[in-house]
């Protein structure tokens, strides 16, 4: 009974109007950003630009000091590199035992990280700043690496231990009776088989970090190792509404996202609807 | 994120009581009784860190927050006075009130936009993949950034006002940002099209599980439309409902990126969060103690929900 029908292709038509509607902003994202400075105060905000040029994107990417955009999407890129790789080390072998053993204190680690996950953040971020800066780890991008690892395992944890509460322990105990020892069984079997899970995590962790700006800015505030959020918050502070350099920037910041986005839209939505039911 | 608790799996394996591992190389015990899989203290780094970076971290927070301490020096602790002074200064008394109808007013309106699209693609489109994507954009975008776009869209001079005043509306362009009693709404409408997608890619994994034989036999019985949304589709999507609407509330109630990039808690701290005054009060003002007290009641509040949200899942063990 449920066919195409005129109804279907009217539904059809009023989302995809809809959907203009909701991407309007970035209509004005990308038009305002090709506009020269000369034809921000004589167009209209709703036109398209005359003569669109980059020159607003040259600006961005040559500027220097604490808003040194190119610098904070290399520092980006390496604090997400890095975090995630502690992640899934950290998270991946952490989420196997407390999955797999079955002694009391297994269940007590689990409830551990589970709260972790909803304790907010802002609390813990004065001692943290306090201990990091005592250990010379506040300005650097492993002090943030660290951080982010520490901040963002419980989640890591989680999802590892509900990956692998699910899969069964059917290979480990054949590769037992075949005289694996455990360490050989974690990385020759184990480590093979948790890609899923770990997709998820590099998803959400990346997702997370690379957005972040609260934690940033304030273990990395001051410093020349600024991340991307916080180059564009300070090089944006410097410009009163010249909205085409801003834009400029903000379409830099977003550019890498939203290209991993596109290429792997169905991963990121798995993620977020099939990640969240555990 | 979430925190959907599942049963422990199956019947416990034979216990590890105590046992060391047969050492590598060595020959396997045949008579070993039981699965070893993994040792205990493989999990001691990741156990470690947390403890550290969020118990004890917290907790020394939490201690903070009965003190006068300035994030410098020595400190006196004042028991309940930074409490006190959170309900007599109308400025944190505001950033409450705005943090709870921020997180609830974008939740309401994110998740009725969210299931208005999730069930309008539900069948039978064509395009209804990269509708989805189109419409979950907004939520792998760094809030920051998307905030940026919408402060310009508000902005005096900006697309709306513009809008309005070509169709004849001119008395109804204002200072969107800048005017106190529009500023809150305006941040409500940046964070509701920031969480339709969240909500909206929720909602439709949730309608995927509703059956559509029990969809066609309701319809064969002659239920019209909204009959069959409220007696078949509402209750199948009801535990989709409370994972989107609690998550949601717990991440409204953090509310801060967008704040800082469009209003930075203005104009007169009208649109001041919980979460922008714990930083303004802690790094900002060098009130470390005060700022500590707020991130304890933020911390209390989102607690609350987080439990609410565990009861509401557990509930419904088909999920």
């Amino acid at each position: 009974m449920f066919r195409y029908t005129k109804l279907t292709l009217l539904r059809e038509i009023g989302l995809w109007a809809l959907a203009l509607i909701f991407l309007a902003p970035f209509y004005f994202l990308v038009t305002t950003a090709l506009k020269p400075d000369s034809e921000m105060y004589t167009t209209s905000p709703l036109a398209l630009p005359k003569n669109p040029d980059f020159s607003n994107f040259v600006a961005v990417l040559t500027a220097t000091g604490n808003s040194n955009v190119v610098l904070g999407l290399v520092n980006s890129i390496i604090i997400t590199a890095g975090s995630i790789v502690g992640l899934i080390a950290l998270g991946s072998i952490t989420g196997y035992v407390i999955s797999r053993s079955t002694r009391r204190w297994s269940k007590g680690a689990y409830y551990l990280f589970l709260i972790a996950i909803i304790l907010p953040g802002q609390l813990g971020a004065v001692p943290l700043y306090m201990g990091a800066r005592a250990m010379g780890l506040t300005g650097s991008a492993w002090g943030l690496i660290v951080l982010y690892t520490g901040m963002l395992l419980p989640l890591s944890i989680f999802l590892y231990s509900n990956f692998f509460r699910g899969l069964g322990t059917d290979y480990e105990e054949a590769a037992t009776i075949d005289g694996a020892s455990r360490s050989q069984i974690f990385s020759k079997v184990v480590l093979p088989m948790m890609a899923p899970a770990t997709g998820t995590v590099t998803i959400f962790a990346g997702l997370i970090v690379w957005n972040d700006f609260f934690t940033s800015l304030i273990f990395l505030g001051g410093s020349a190792n600024q991340t991307l959020p916080v180059a564009m918050y300070y090089y944006i502070g410097s410009l009163v509404s010249e909205w085409n350099s801003i834009f400029a920037i903000v379409i830099v910041s977003m550019i890498p996202i939203l290209a991993l986005f596109l290429f792997a839209q169905k991963r990121f939505i798995q993620g977020f609807s099939g990640g969240l039911k555990g | 994120m979430t925190a959907t608790m599942q049963p422990k799996s199956e019947a416990a394996k034979a216990p590890l009581r105590g046992r060391r591992a047969p050492g590598e190389g060595e020959t396997p015990r045949p008579r070993s009784t039981g699965l070893q899989l993994g040792h205990w203290w493989w999990a001691l780094p990741g156990i470690v860190l947390v403890i550290a970076i969020h118990y004890v971290a917290t907790g020394i927070g939490g201690f903070f927050a009965f003190t006068n301490w300035t994030g410098i020096g020595s400190f006196k602790i004042v028991g309940w006075q930074n409490f006190e002074a959170i309900f007599k200064d109308p400025t944190k008394l505001g950033a409450l009130t705005n943090t709870l109808f921020l997180a609830f007013g974008s939740v309401l309106l994110g998740n009725v936009g969210g299931l208005i699209i999730a069930l309008g693609l539900n069948r039978m489109l064509k395009t209804r993949y990269i509708l989805r994507t189109l419409f979950f954009m907004p939520v792998v975008l760094s809030p920051l950034a998307t905030a940026y776009v919408w402060k310009y869209i508000f902005d005096f001079d900006g697309p709306i006002n513009v809008f309005l005043t070509s169709i004849g509306a001119g008395d109804l362009a204002k200072p969107w940002l800048a005017d106190p009693q529009w500023a809150v709404w305006t941040v409500l409408v940046v964070l509701v099209w920031g969480s339709t997608g969240f909500a909206m890619v929720i909602f439709m994994a949730g309608l995927a599980g509703v059956p559509v034989e029990v969809e066609e036999a309701a319809a064969i019985d002659g239920a019209n439309l909204w009959q069959r949304f409220r007696n078949v589709t509402l209750p199948a999507i009801r535990p989709a409902i409370a994972i989107a609407t609690t998550l949601g509330i717990v991440q409204g109630l953090r509310v801060f990126d967008p704040i800082m990039a469009l209003t930075n808690g203005g104009p007169a701290g009208a649109t001041e969060t919980l979460a922008t005054q714990v930083y303004k009060q802690a790094f900002a003002l060098g009130n470390f103690g005060g700022g500590a007290a707020l991130a304890l009641v933020l911390a209390a509040i989102i607690l609350f929900f987080a439990v609410i949200q565990q009861r509401l899942t557990r509930s419904n063990p088909e999920d």
